[in-house]
């Protein structure tokens, strides 16, 4: 079994580790570097619970070849809150009751700043679209929706990053 | 067995180590082959990839795009000179799957998956194969024995841009809103000229195992006038040849029924 070297940058940290031929990139998050906020939930690209930033555009990290994200940026949940402050769509969340048993909470997130990064005003229709690839079966995404839009109108988003 | 990776960078040196493989097979975006890998599947033991920007280019040349097969499903939405497909690369999946998926790899994709074929497949695509002098095939040849090609690459796919954009149509039927799997997508490509449809192109794709041609729907409509009358004639026949199946989103009885009306909301230009 071919053991391959992968460096990458974690919540901007720089990582080193050791792949296995085959391995996904969710696997070597959580068992390789020990980043358990992206979850398995299907392992089929059907929930979107294992969503990631890769260079800032969402990707599944249970259907991304670990080995193809060399010198990359990966972004998880862990990355958001700055020390004690959450971050503004994690405040948000919570604010609205948009998380109830949390499993497909990491991947709302990601997906929202996805869009809040590349669009700080979206309308409704945008915000629906862009978790449209994450399956959510406690809320109805309604509170998860209000969440997006008022993590969008909040001040601190922007600096936030 | 755990799986083993060999990656290149080119094309040529990927379809080498492929054809020399037993049972290899060449990953694009991963959202087919990774989630087989994930769920184990024996039928393969090793995965070929290529880092090769030129599977990533769009080029126009003349009345037709020429696609690199690596182009992912949100380079399309966002690409000024495949404007009149991105409508279509937009139903495909979430914003996640569409920073993957590729357009190469949909034509591999078996049903429910494939929508984006089914417009590759009505606008008559033409794709060119690594390894093979630089041969063209049409998608229809591709698509009656795609089975044959699963130890090629697809190279770049052309096609036709439409001269009137109206004249291509789509549409992706899902019961989940706004985004589900298709139960069917149809997609319609019917030139005009002096007013009467010519040369007609309809495909249907999860209307069986692979994207297929409506040719009763396209004898139907060509050389006639996009009227009441002839729309009624080609939903009538809408299934004539077909043999849709049976899966968890659909029966066979229930595609055959709702294919007709979905038909004619597309050819009527209604929306839903």
């Amino acid at each position: 079994m071919a053991r391959k070297p992968l460096q990458f940058h974690l919540n901007g940290s720089e990582k080193a580790v050791f792949v296995e031929d085959g391995q996904n990139l969710l696997d070597v998050l959580r068992r390789g570097v020990g980043d358990l906020t992206p979850k398995y939930g299907c392992g089929q690209g059907a929930c979107g619970t294992c969503t990631v930033l890769i260079d800032g555009e969402p990707h599944l990290s249970c259907l991304t070849l670990a080995e193809t994200v060399e010198g990359r940026q990966i972004t998880t949940t862990a990355g958001l809150a700055q020390g004690a402050d959450l971050h503004p769509l994690q405040k948000a969340f919570m604010d609205n009751f948009a998380a109830q048993c949390g499993y497909c909470t990491p991947g709302m997130l990601l997906a929202a700043k996805a869009l809040l990064d590349r669009n700080p005003n979206p309308s409704r229709e945008d915000v629906v679209e862009a978790i449209s690839g994450n399956i959510c079966r406690c809320t109805g995404y309604e509170p998860i929706i209000d969440a997006i839009l008022e993590a969008a109108k909040s001040r601190g988003f922007r600096q936030f990053g | 067995m755990p799986v083993k990776v060999e990656s290149f960078d080119s094309l040529d040196g990927a379809a080498r180590a492929l054809s020399a493989a037993r049972s290899a097979r060449f990953l694009g975006g991963g959202t087919l082959l990774m989630r087989a890998v994930n769920d184990g599947d024996q039928s393969f033991d090793t995965l070929v990839r290529a880092v090769d920007p030129a599977s990533r280019q769009v080029r126009s040349e003349g009345d037709g795009v020429t696609i690199g097969a690596g182009v992912t499903m949100a380079e399309v939405v966002a690409h000024r000179d495949l404007s009149f497909l991105a409508p279509v690369a937009r139903v495909v999946g979430g914003p996640a799957v569409r920073n993957m998926a590729t357009v190469g790899g949909n034509l591999f994709a078996s049903s429910p998956y494939g929508d984006f074929t089914a417009a590759l497949l009505a606008l008559g695509a033409r794709l060119e194969l690594v390894g093979q002098g630089g041969r063209g095939i049409e998608i229809d040849e591709f698509l009656r024995d795609r089975e044959r090609y699963v130890g090629s690459i697809v190279r770049t796919i052309s096609v036709p841009r439409p001269r009137d954009p109206g004249a291509f149509r789509f549409a992706k039927v899902s019961r989940i809103k706004p985004k589900g799997i298709a139960l069917l997508t149809i997609a319609a490509y019917l030139p005009q000229s002096a007013g009467r449809i010519r040369g007609a192109r309809v495909a249907y794709s999860s209307m069986g195992p692979r994207p297929l041609r409506a040719t009763a729907v396209e004898r139907a409509l060509d050389g006639q006038y996009l009227d009441a009358a002839t729309i009624e004639q080609a939903a009538a026949v809408a299934c004539d040849g077909i043999e849709p199946h049976t899966d968890g989103l659909a029966s066979a009885w229930y595609r055959r029924e709702v294919a007709a009306v979905h038909l004619k909301r597309l050819l009527t230009g209604e929306r839903r």
